[in-house]
């Protein structure tokens, strides 16, 4: 078969009309799947707003608010709830980049008091079997309906109450560690939601 | 101190090669012999480190900014595949010698999951930054060059070894790279 | 120059006479990256088979239009763009694969199987055979990491494709979700691959 000769023309020609096609394709396929990749993300964060609130019936991604915290890269994310308009709790996302292989991302359900009403784990990229134990029931347990003002975030090792995963202490660690920032965070900004809804 | 950390993370806790699993290909296929790692692992410290470089401020300050993210690895690719041929073209006219001593080497750099791999990972480095992203860099390829070395010169000995014929090759080369996985392993903790 | 090419053979070469994981010793590094779990290396597999049908198809159909010298940024651009497309639909419509494929999956680009048989095949053969040799090759690709996937599942977490199948407090074999029970997991089925192969020949 015959191929095009290496003259520099042919070169460049080539290579551009490949480029050309190429990230057109891309541009078209990018187009295609912006909408269910955002619809994909709103979804799962509905279903862990779900998850980790006591029943509600605003809509707390509408009435999310931002804060700046020196824990994290960007803003927090902070979810408040409201049944029939009063505050019933409200969703905060915690941050560590000490996991085992790096970010670990949650999101904490706070009671108005502070208590922990559930916590479902975001994004995480432990070790499969170890790390990402801390998405099971067993682990997440622990954790409903303590106060972190009574109930220690630590590791039990490091002196605190939290049962580490066998095997993945890190993991566990850094996991006590998020919720403590995200409570932090909670407490400090609690008059961001006291008020009643309008 | 961050600094500090990122070197024996790279290097020991989570090894390029040996936790990561970036990198397979030249650590299988290039550890013979202790002299031919030794020179990969230079080539790889150079391509790695610029290609970082480039990568990540061509991701920040012109990907992003244009909303062209998902183009990131199509130009990551590109990059390092343009790097590794003028590295080849500067380092026929500056060190001939060298360039003869790394020989082939040098276009298998592209292919190196490794290269790509840390550039991606550099993205995402806790606090950000572009002297971090190239500390992360340089690291890493020096985690790689631990591996590489010491596990060539486990080769070179294992060559006078009575190996069982249904082991020979393959299969006790991947078993020696899983010791040594397990070996460290232990750095666990340590960071 | 048409020979008759046997497609079947030019199909099974794939899976065992010159299997990339076993054999060619290509792809390397999601083999041992992604395969904790069976799902993993099924799904991993399927996307790499995906970008290597798409990939020696279009090189095949447009080879005799691309100068020899820079076949190889050629076949980059080509792979990369098939690559990134499978990044965005993952990311869209599978996202738990997505999650745990992680940084895997762009580096589906570097995965010298799909570069070495656009430049080793589909360059110099006509489009059906560049299709039946990306099959064979993919499905032998499928094969070996789900089987590796599978094997370190079941010892190191006692359940297949998610499926438990031992107590929920039973020791496993844990070693081998971690980093060098990939290894060694690979180095024993490389053994029983080359027992088996010589078997059957």
């Amino acid at each position: 078969m015959s191929k095009k000769k290496d003259t520099f023309l042919n070169m460049i020609l080539s290579l551009f009309v490949i480029t050309i096609v190429a990230g057109f394709s891309l541009g078209l396929v990018n187009d295609l799947t912006v909408g269910p990749k955002a619809k994909a993300k709103l979804e799962r964060k509905i279903n862990a707003l779900t998850l980790v609130l006591p029943p509600f019936d605003n809509n707390p991604v509408e009435d999310i608010k931002m804060i700046k915290s020196e824990k994290a890269k960007d803003s927090i994310e902070v979810y408040p709830a409201y049944l029939k308009n009063e505050f019933i709790g409200a969703a905060i996302i915690g941050i560590t980049y000490k996991g085992f292989s790096g970010l670990i991302k949650i999101m904490v359900g706070f009671k108005p008091d502070g208590t922990i009403q559930n916590i479902e784990v975001l994004e995480q990229k432990e070790t499969p079997g170890l790390g990402t134990k801390i998405k099971d029931e067993k682990f997440l347990n622990q954790f409903r309906n303590k106060n972190p003002l009574s109930f220690n975030l630590k590791v039990t090792k490091d002196g605190g109450e939290v049962d580490a995963l066998t095997g993945a202490t890190i993991t566990s660690r850094a996991f006590g560690e998020a919720t403590q920032m995200a409570y932090d965070e909670f407490i400090k900004n609690n008059d961001l939601f006291k008020e009643p809804k309008n | 101190m961050d600094y500090i950390v990122i070197l024996i993370a790279a290097v020991f806790v989570n090894n390029i090669v040996l936790s990561q699993f970036l990198g397979i290909c030249p650590f299988l296929g290039v550890s013979n012999k202790v002299s031919t790692s030794v020179g990969m692992s230079g080539a790889v410290l150079f391509v790695m480190t610029i290609a970082t470089l480039v990568t990540y401020l061509l991701y920040q300050y012109i990907l992003v900014p244009a909303g062209l993210d998902y183009l990131r690895t199509i130009t990551f690719i590109l990059v390092i595949a343009a790097l590794v041929q003028m590295v080849e073209i500067i380092l026929k006219k500056v060190s001939p010698p060298l360039y003869q001593a790394l020989g082939v080497f040098l276009p298998l750099i592209t292919t190196n999951c490794a290269v790509l791999g840390v550039a991606i990972l550099a993205l995402g480095l806790e606090g950000g930054g572009l002297l971090k992203a190239v500390f992360f860099a340089v690291a890493n390829s020096i985690g790689f060059a631990l591996a590489l070395i010491v596990f060539a010169s486990i080769r070179e000995h294992l060559e006078l070894a009575n190996i069982p014929k249904g082991m020979k090759g393959v299969p006790i080369n991947l078993l020696v790279a899983g010791l040594l996985s397990l070996a460290f392993l232990g750095f666990t903790g340590l960071v | 120059m048409a020979k008759e090419v046997n497609q079947t053979q030019n199909f099974l070469k794939g899976i065992i006479k010159d299997n990339p994981v076993f054999v060619m010793l290509l792809g390397m590094c999601p083999t041992l990256g992604v395969t904790s779990s069976a799902f993993n290396g099924l799904g991993m597999g399927v996307a790499t088979l995906f970008v290597l049908l798409l990939s020696n198809i279009v090189v095949s159909l447009v080879k005799s239009q691309i100068p020899s010298k820079v076949r190889i940024p050629a076949f980059i651009i080509i792979i990369a763009s098939f690559v990134t497309i499978v990044e965005m639909v993952l990311e869209a419509f599978i996202p738990s694969l997505y999650e745990q494929l992680g940084i895997f999956i762009p580096l589906i680009v570097v995965n010298c199987l799909i570069l070495g048989r656009a430049e080793a095949f589909a360059s110099k053969n006509n489009l059906i055979s560049s299709i039946f040799d990306a099959l064979g090759m993919g499905l032998g690709f499928i094969i070996a990491l789900t089987v590796l996937g599978a094997t370190r599942e079941i010892l190191g977490s006692g359940s297949l494709f998610e499926f438990k199948f031992v107590a929920e407090d039973a020791n496993t074999f844990i070693l081998f979700i971690l980093p060098p029970g990939a290894f060694i997991a690979l180095a024993y089925l490389a053994v029983l691959f080359n027992k088996i192969s010589i078997k059957i020949s």
